[in-house]
């Protein structure tokens, strides 16, 4: 267990719903479920294998206080964000939000599932974008090809070379952009700092060490 | 009795009169219905129309008047003659209006027209206008039997509306259920907490009310007479009996929690910390506010509640039916730990939450405070150190081995009906041949053997039951009506219902008494044929005394004399003429329709003989389901045959089988008879007529064999008011059936 | 724990208090990374530029705006700093270009960007705390301007009738199939539309005069950033929504997004491997088939930068 991880289960001690009331982004709104299962049979990943828990499920389990088996499933990585059980759910929960706040949750307490790709997304994703203020594409492919390695990103580099000619063939891909060049914005220090405090500010609120 | 006199009166309106050779209609009306007065107007219901009637009734001495206009559904306003027999020949809604407008269709169309006016002169000269009922009673007070909320309701409601009351509780104090409650759960927004009852405020309200008297520690005795003349028998615990005079009665007899004894599994009787919801009630009660101790003393840190507690089951054992209330009760009860500790874990087990109405908003306020409420079936409670083991089968996480620990379980048991005794487990089979229903409730071992009214009608102390032993009452068209007239039932007696629709239904059922109580002491009849003056007589020097008519009449309106004649009860009678369609040697009847008003116009339909290839069908159509949807249809300008002649009939209970013989003797090809749905969802305004018209019926197929007829030949139709657009159909449907069979042997005889 | 959609698209809606009835529409323009030149949506920002033109409509890019953090940042940014990016924006947009709506033309950005502004606006708590970020880099949050979609503007500023007018060659008898997604129609969407059957798409091929086919995976999902991380799920989904678009007669599909045109048009030859289709289905933008009925060229409609052209619109453009 990641240090996090046993400070935060000995503060909430057995009331899991609780720790996500007060740790994930909304949520709060996780009591007000009613397991209608709206949101079960709207999302799209649902129907494709890999889903463990629905989102009605996950809210279910965190009710029941499950809390190892929540944090620890890829289900929450699983979200597209494609919103469509968020404007279905009767209840009005932020389902999407919900998810993604479980996610960040478990990340921060190292609970999340190792090398999980979406997360790696997300990370190599922020971390490119809030480098210069804006995305390098051909930086942020490069570091998700190589992911696993070297040998493994010139592979899946190659499966995807069509992709990536294609895009370069209609000017969408500047491979410039991998020397540094392309899109970044002035102010980039101010942006650095700005970040800096607001990552303070958030561990200050929800009570918990800064990470990264 | 003045001398009769009778004319006819045709319309030319409405398009009658382009679509119609009015004139062969007068030479109808004069030469065949023997009219002694036959009048055309262009606008018959408007002032001038009307004004020519009236003169006619005025000065020439009408006492009989046909009028073949529209439906008698419409124009009743303006048609209206309260000393004047009126019977209505139906030329638009039954004849233009369902004929297609052509050339080929005019002769059949003609011929219709015609047999109308031949009926309405028949019906006609067959009636006499009634008189009215003289045997009545005006006395207006209300009997309320039951001091809870419902009763107390009834009570003030019929207070305010100036009538006096006699409130009679078995218990010591008033308040019933309620009383016993920590608090109710809201009715006004925002409706997130648990407000007060309300029980202490209505207790003041009737204790200051001089319009109420009030009997505590009291039963009913005996219930004797009728609507406007009963006379009641209020047995008092300690003290004489009193006798009241009644005008009408509201049962509000409520309801008593289902026995969680039955519940062995769920750890009832094993554990003193497994209570019902009035144990918890009682725990809420005695912590008034402050944290909630059990039996023992313990403070209560968490709680289960398991929904459904013996109820909405399928194996037969317990409950099969939902009681509406206890899901909501578990949330405010829950509130109440809550509240009083926030801290406190509290988890509802449920399989589904029915929290009808503004319960929902109640159910987000118990989640917002966090409760937690969880799908589950619940498969045992047992004790477990110094509290109690839930089992359960998680639904949504499809865990079968769940399991909760809790301080305490509260079983949401639900209701079961203080109806009295199920007399028709008590009475032999109501028709003959017939098993004699026995209630799914009856054989759960619910029969309250204490009769709650004693009546002293021959067909049991206490009202009817439709199911599960709650009273027969049509939930939705007629909530309140009991089979008994001039008795309402109000309040979970009649079903399973929360406090606030208890009140509504209390406020509704004193208000029909009221009317009742009116409409007795004028001899007129009250709901379905509200208004209605006239009332079953019976000839009695014919009766053979064979018992059918007091059996059959739905509404209990019929006992028996000395010489155990029938004798008729005509305030406690619907009118719906049951025993009319009942009575073997026909000797029942009203003044305004009879065996021979109906048999009359049977008889009055031009027959074409056989060679002419054009069949006549009758149809017998209930007045109050089957005869709007045929105007309905016509409205609609649905066309059907031109071979059906239809007559209204006040209910299929009325039918006698005479008027089939009859019928098929003359020279019908078929009939159609047309009535409400029956059964347990029945949907007849006399709740059990078109049942016992039915049953009655299927012995006309044994007749039919007699004559060497086809079965076919008569058939049973059940129709609702919403069939306006099948039924035409089924009309047409049935004609062609009658073609393919062939004309009816039975012509020109 | 305040998500009252209701009354945050009833105000995002009363735009006319900008004054931008009269004259000239002017707009804080955010274009996001992937319109910028060379970037994955190039040909997205190329026929914005052309179509705004001939519209009137002045953008006006915002001074050194940063990335919105797109949705799937949530893991590694978390909540403040997700929020704080769009507030840098909108904080530059409101100091530079003031009472003028910030226009996105990506999805995903005008969701995040609308997202930010919501919960700014109905939590004391996180605007404080933004406001304290903020100041690190000397900005500050005085009001929150209306975050539009470009689509928003067409639609709602201009309405149908407006865009009908400078039609000088209708895309007649070419059909397409509209294709809506997800982010520009949940959880906000475009007001008064559906979310099950959104018709604002339909109805600007209708306005250009091509034909809008019917087919039932309009807002399915494409995968989103999804493809990257789970690109079975992602293409199995786009998958059906191509495959839908033909069973149902369309030549070509239509979006609004940057995100979903890259993800249905680039994958397709992947998919063909994978599932043995032959998926040859041209993804255009919307705003690429009004340039070329307002008479504009291939180059303005960025055509060259279609990966699967689209042979067809080509012709039509030269002739
Ligand atoms: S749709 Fe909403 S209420 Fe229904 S199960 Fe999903 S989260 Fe719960
Ligand atoms: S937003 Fe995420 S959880 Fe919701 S339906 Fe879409 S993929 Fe599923
Ligand atoms: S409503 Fe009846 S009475 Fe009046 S004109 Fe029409 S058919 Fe005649
Ligand atoms: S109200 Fe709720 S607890 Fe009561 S029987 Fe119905 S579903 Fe069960
Ligand atoms: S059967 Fe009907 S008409 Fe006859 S006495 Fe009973 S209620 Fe009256
Ligand atoms: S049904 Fe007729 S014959 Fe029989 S008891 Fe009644 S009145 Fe007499």
């Amino acid at each position: 267990m990641s240090n996090a991880n046993q400070a935060m289960a000995a503060r909430y001690k057995n009331n899991f719903l609780k720790e996500i009331e007060e740790q994930a982004e909304m949520g709060e709104w996780v009591k007000m479920c009613m397991q209608c299962g709206v949101c079960s049979g709207s999302c799209p990943t649902h129907f494709h294998p890999g889903w463990e828990h629905p989102p009605q499920e996950i809210f279910m389990m965190i009710r029941a206080g499950k809390r190892e088996e929540v944090l620890t499933s890829p289900s929450m990585w699983m979200c597209t964000s494609c919103y469509n059980c968020y404007v279905r759910c009767p209840r009005k929960l932020p389902i999407t939000h919900i998810m993604h706040g479980i996610a960040e949750y478990a990340y921060r307490l190292g609970l999340a599932p190792k090398m999980q790709p979406t997360l790696h997304l997300s990370q190599t994703f922020w971390r490119n974008c809030t480098k210069t203020g804006r995305v390098n594409e051909v930086r942020l492919t490069q570091s998700l090809y190589f992911k696993d390695g070297f040998m493994a990103g010139i592979k899946k580099g190659l499966e995807m070379k069509d992709v990536a000619l294609g895009l370069i063939k209609a000017k969408r891909l500047n491979i410039l952009e991998a020397l540094g060049f392309g899109h970044k914005c002035k102010d980039q220090q101010g942006i650095q700092k700005m970040l800096a405090k607001a990552r303070e500010l958030e561990a200050k609120r929800k009570n918990r060490q800064v990470t990264a | 009795m003045a001398e009769k006199k009778h004319a006819a009166y045709i319309c030319s309106g409405c398009g009658l009169g382009e679509r119609l050779d009015i004139a062969a209609l007068e030479a109808v009306a004069k030469k065949e219905g023997k009219m002694q007065i036959v009048r055309t107007h262009p606008f018959l219901c408007s002032e001038e129309g009307v004004a020519m009637i009236r003169a006619d009734i005025d000065n020439e001495g009408v006492t009989h008047a046909a009028i073949c206009a529209c439906s008698r559904r419409a124009k009743t306003d303006a048609f209206n003659f309260p000393t004047t027999a009126i019977a209505r020949g139906n030329l638009r809604e039954g004849v233009i209006w369902v004929r297609p407008d052509t050339e080929e269709a005019r002769e059949t169309t003609q011929e219709m027209a015609e047999d109308y006016v031949r009926m309405a002169c028949a019906e006609v000269k067959a009636m006499t206008q009634p008189a009215g009922n003289p045997n009545t009673g005006t006395n207006k007070t209300l009997l309320v039997v039951g001091g809870g909320i419902s009763g107390m309701t009834a009570a003030l409601e019929a207070s305010k509306a100036g009538y006096k009351v006699v409130l009679v509780e078995k218990t010591g104090q008033l308040g019933g259920w309620a009383a016993r409650l920590h608090r109710r759960v809201p009715t006004r927004e925002p409706f997130k907490s648990p407000e007060d009852t309300g029980v202490a405020d209505l207790v003041a309200q009737i204790e200051a009310d001089p319009n109420i008297k009030v009997y505590l520690n009291a039963t009913i005795a005996k219930t004797a007479g009728a609507p406007g003349r009963f006379k009641v028998d209020i047995a008092v615990e300690s003290g004489p009996t009193v006798t009241a005079d009644i005008g009408a009665i509201v049962q509000a007899t409520g309801f008593s929690l289902y026995d969680a004894n039955k519940l062995p599994h769920l750890g009832y009787g094993k554990s003193p910390h497994v209570v019902d919801q009035a144990g918890l009630e009682a725990l809420a009660k005695a912590a008034n506010g402050g944290v909630i101790k059990r039996a023992d003393g313990k403070e209560v840190k968490s709680v289960v509640f398991v929904q459904c507690a013996g109820q909405r089951d399928a194996s037969g054992e317990h409950l099969p039916y939902c009681s509406g209330y206890c899901c909501n009760t578990s949330i405010k009860q829950a509130i109440y730990l809550k509240d009083a500790n926030p801290d406190v874990d509290t988890v509802v087990l449920f399989t589904d939450l029915r929290t009808p109405g503004n319960g929902e908003d109640f159910y987000r306020a118990a989640q917002n405070r966090g409760v937690i409420f969880s799908k589950g079936v619940v498969s045992e409670v047992v004790p477990s150190g110094d509290g109690l083991t839930v089992k359960f089968h998680d639904l949504i996480l499809d865990d079968k081995n769940a399991q909760i620990v809790a301080d305490l379980v509260v079983l949401a048991t639900g209701v079961v009906p203080n109806s009295g005794v199920n007399i028709e487990a008590l009475t032999a089979p109501q028709v003959e041949g017939q098993e004699a229903q026995v209630s799914e409730a009856s054989q759960l071992g619910e029969v309250k053997p204490v009769s709650i009214l004693n009546l002293t009608y021959r067909q049991g102390p206490d009202i009817p039951q439709l199911k599960w032993g709650f009273t027969d009452s049509h939930f939705i068209c007629f909530p309140y009506e009991t089979r008994r007239t001039a008795i309402y039932t109000a309040g979970p007696v009649r079903r399973p219902m929360d406090i606030a629709q208890a009140i509504e239904d209390a406020t509704g059922a004193a208000m029909k008494a009221i009317q009742a109580m009116e409409n007795a002491g004028l001899g007129r009849a009250a709901h379905p044929r509200s208004g209605d003056l006239s009332f079953p007589t019976a000839r009695l020097e014919g009766c053979t005394q064979c018992k059918r008519c007091t059996v059959e009449c739905p509404f209990g309106a019929i006992d028996e004399d000395e010489k155990r004649f029938p004798l008729f009860n005509e305030s406690r009678c619907r009118r719906c003429g049951t025993c009319m369609g009942a009575c073997p040697v026909r000797v029942i009847s009203f003044e305004n329709y009879s065996i021979n008003t109906v048999g009359a116009q049977i008889k009055a339909v031009n027959i074409p003989d056989e060679f002419e290839n054009k069949p006549r069908i009758l149809i017998l159509a209930c007045e109050n389901d089957a005869y709007p949807a045929l105007d309905m249809a016509a409205l609609n300008r649905n066309c059907y045959s031109a071979y059906v002649r239809a007559i209204p009939v006040r209910c299929l209970g009325s039918v006698n089988t005479i008027w089939i013989t009859d019928a098929l003797n003359s020279g019908f090809d078929g009939v159609m008879l047309m009535g409400c749905k029956h059964g347990e969802e029945y949907q007849c305004h006399f709740v059990k007529g078109s049942e016992l018209g039915r049953y009655r019926m299927s012995k006309v197929y044994d007749t039919l064999k007699g004559m060497n007829l086809e079965p076919e030949r008569v058939l049973d139709l059940e129709v609702a008011i919403t069939d306006l657009h099948t039924l035409p159909k089924k009309i047409d449907e049935y004609t062609a059936k009658i073609m393919e069979i062939g004309l009816s042997p039975f012509k020109g005889f | 724990m305040a998500r009252n959609e209701n009354e945050v698209s009833a105000e995002a809606h009363v735009s006319e208090a900008n004054g931008q009835r009269s004259g000239r529409r002017q707009y804080a323009f955010y274009p996001g990374c992937s319109s910028q030149k060379g970037a994955s949506a190039s040909n997205y920002l190329t026929s914005v530029e052309s179509m705004c033109k001939v519209l009137d409509i002045k953008i006006t890019e915002i001074p050194d705006w940063n990335c919105c953090g797109a949705s799937i940042s949530y893991a590694e940014a978390g909540e403040l700093p997700r929020h704080v990016m769009n507030a840098r924006n909108f904080a530059l947009a409101e100091q530079h270009l003031p009472g003028q709506d910030i226009v996105a033309t990506c999805a995903a950005c005008w969701l995040g960007a609308r997202e930010t502004k919501e919960r700014l606006e109905h939590s004391s708590v996180l605007l404080a705390d933004t406001q304290e970020a903020l100041k690190e880099a000397g900005l500050q949050i005085r009001a929150i301007p209306e975050i539009r979609h470009m689509v928003e503007v067409l639609i709602e500023d201009l309405g149908y009738e407006e865009l009908k007018k400078p039609v000088k060659k209708p895309l007649q008898g070419m059909k397409f199939a509209g294709y809506v997604g997800c982010q520009t129609n949940r959880p906000f969407g475009i007001h008064g539309e559906s979310f099950e059957n959104p018709v604002y798409l339909d109805k600007l091929i209708e306005t250009v005069g091509g034909e809008a086919v019917p087919y039932d995976q309009k807002v399915t999902c494409c995968g989103g950033a999804l493809a990257f991380s789970e690109p079975d799920k992602a293409q199995a989904q786009i998958k059906d929504i191509i495959e839908s678009a033909y069973d149902n007669g369309a030549e070509m599909l239509v979006t609004p997004c940057p995100l979903c045109q890259a993800n249905t048009e680039i994958y397709q030859s992947q998919i063909n491997k994978k599932y043995g289709t032959k998926f040859n289905m041209p993804v255009l933008y919307y705003s690429q088939l009004m340039v070329l009925a307002y008479g504009g060229t291939a180059k303005e409609a960025g055509l060259d930068g279609n990966v699967i052209r689209a042979r067809k619109l080509e012709e039509f453009a030269s002739k």
